[in-house]
């Protein structure tokens, strides 16, 4: 009977499949692309349908969060007190740094204190844990298993021990998706930590390189010189390790050279990292004092303020 | 009555196993050899079943799948509708080839497919992607047989106490 069925549907195969159909499905198709790309209406249906995607990433995710629990759970005894002892040493090595970085940050306060500066590095920061999906292999994106409901906003950098990691681009209910400094759309600011050379790092797709296109031929940049955030462009804050260059060599017109780097932060290992929560302070003159004069508690009702210009002059 | 039941549920498990397979990590240097699952299975429900999936039904899977990768809305739908109306177009000689040139079609299928892609995310504004995004559609073609007879097998089995 089942064969019966499938011989007549090779015999109307023709219909089910009809160029006219296709055309009309490729054209729904492309509308949606260019509706999305262009303005972002559907960023409100992804917001939805989030609570149906979240749980799909949970359950994808969890093959590998047993391998790594197994893992755990067999690896012998001596990687183990290798593992223990590598640490201790690091954490030694933090200590001491740390220590010194106290002494640092108590004279900071105080040179602060003498230049009546009033902001502070302190940073606010949220620990997240990367959810184990892979979304696609040519576009280097993490999930976090945080998202609006615990804060997160679209545009937050996103650090681990080493570095800059990328930024929150797609903030759902519970979880949020980060686009890698490695994606080849993401470029980041940077500076050369050694020279002070301003420029911009922009990913190339692979997860361990960074690639620095447009250095002026005569700048001051060395293999093995070590990029930091420059805090241009209001997104990232300034001060972060994003690399270290690898190699240099000149572009094809010789009127600038371009440099490999290799990412400062573990793209490819997951774990936790930090979202930053402060966003950092815009560039420009500060904001002009609102008010001047008393404060509006004392100065009265507010009628006052609303008194047009023309009988304020009387 | 029983029999259809399960073989509906085959269908959607299959494909919901689809997607998860799509979304589950793989070692690093295994990443670009990540078949299209999605695109396999809906392939051979195509071929086996073609009342089932329509361009129609692609399109909704495709949209699916879209909304799970969070990338471009309509990308995997137009990708699969593609994929599945040359399927369909094909159909009648698709059943009858030998493994190997029904892997050989597949091939050919992804081929297209990445190129479908490419075109897509070149429109989009992506930069070319590198020589490794080339390999999915091997990879795609050597398991494919497995998909087939796994798919085909557990068919089979659920058929057997419905005649």
């Amino acid at each position: 009977m089942a064969i019966a069925r499938n011989d007549t549907a090779t015999l109307f195969a023709e219909g089910t499949a009809s160029t006219l159909r296709l055309i009309a499905y490729l054209g729904l198709a492309a509308t949606l692309m260019i509706v999305d790309h262009r303005a972002g209406y559907l960023e409100d249906l992804r917001r939805l349908t989030g609570v149906l995607v979240e749980p799909v990433y949970r359950i994808a995710a969890l093959p590998a969060d047993v391998a790594r629990a197994t893992r755990t759970a067999v690896v012998s005894q001596d990687t183990l007190a290798k593992e223990n002892r590598e640490l201790r040493d690091a954490l030694l090595l933090a200590q001491a740094r740390l220590n010194r970085l106290d002494a640092l940050v108590a004279q900071n306060a105080r040179l602060k204190d003498l230049l009546d500066a009033q902001t502070s590095l302190g940073l606010s920061v949220q620990l997240a844990r990367l959810i184990d999906v892979d979304l696609d292999p040519f576009r280097p994106r993490v999930v976090l298993n945080v998202g609006a409901s615990q804060g997160v906003t679209v545009g937050q950098p996103v650090i681990d021990a080493h570095g800059i990691m990328g930024q929150v681009i797609e903030v759902l209910g519970n979880t949020s998706i980060v686009m890698l400094i490695t994606d080849p759309t993401h470029a980041i600011p940077v500076m050369v930590e050694r020279s002070g050379l301003r420029t911009i790092a922009y990913g190339t797709g692979a997860i361990d390189r960074l690639e620095l296109p447009n250095i002026p031929i005569s700048a001051d940049v060395q293999v093995g010189d070590r990029l930091v955030t420059s805090g241009l462009g209001g997104r990232f804050p300034a001060g972060f390790p994003v690399g270290e260059i690898l190699s240099i060599s000149t572009d094809s017109s010789s009127l600038f050279a371009a440099a490999q780097a290799r990412p400062a932060a573990a793209l490819d290992r997951s774990g936790d990292v930090l979202l930053l929560r402060d966003q950092p302070q815009p560039f420009g003159a500060p904001a002009p004092i609102e008010e001047i004069g008393p404060p509006r508690e004392l100065a009265g009702p507010g009628p006052q303020v609303k008194v047009p210009p023309n009988e304020e002059r009387q | 009555m029983n029999r259809s039941r399960a073989r509906t549920w085959l269908f959607i498990g299959s494909i919901a196993f689809a997607f998860l397979l799509q979304l589950m990590p793989l070692p690093q240097p295994l990443l670009p050899l990540k078949p299209y699952w999605v695109g396999l299975v809906l392939v051979f429900w195509a071929i086996e079943t073609p009342e089932r999936v329509g361009l129609g039904f692609a399109f909704v899977v495709g949209l699916a799948g879209d909304l799970l990768s969070g990338q471009l809305l309509g990308e995997q739908a137009l990708r699969l509708v593609v994929m599945i109306f040359i399927v369909l177009r094909f159909r009648a000689r698709l059943r009858f080839f030998p493994m190997w040139q029904q892997a050989l079609a597949v091939l050919a299928l992804l081929l297209n497919d990445r190129i479908v892609v490419m075109m897509i995310r070149g429109f989009a504004g992506d930069p070319m992607p590198a020589p490794v995004y080339w390999l999915s559609p091997l990879a795609g073609m050597i398991l494919w047989p497995f998909v087939f007879l796994v798919l085909d097998d557990l068919r089979g089995r659920l058929r057997v106490g419905d005649s």
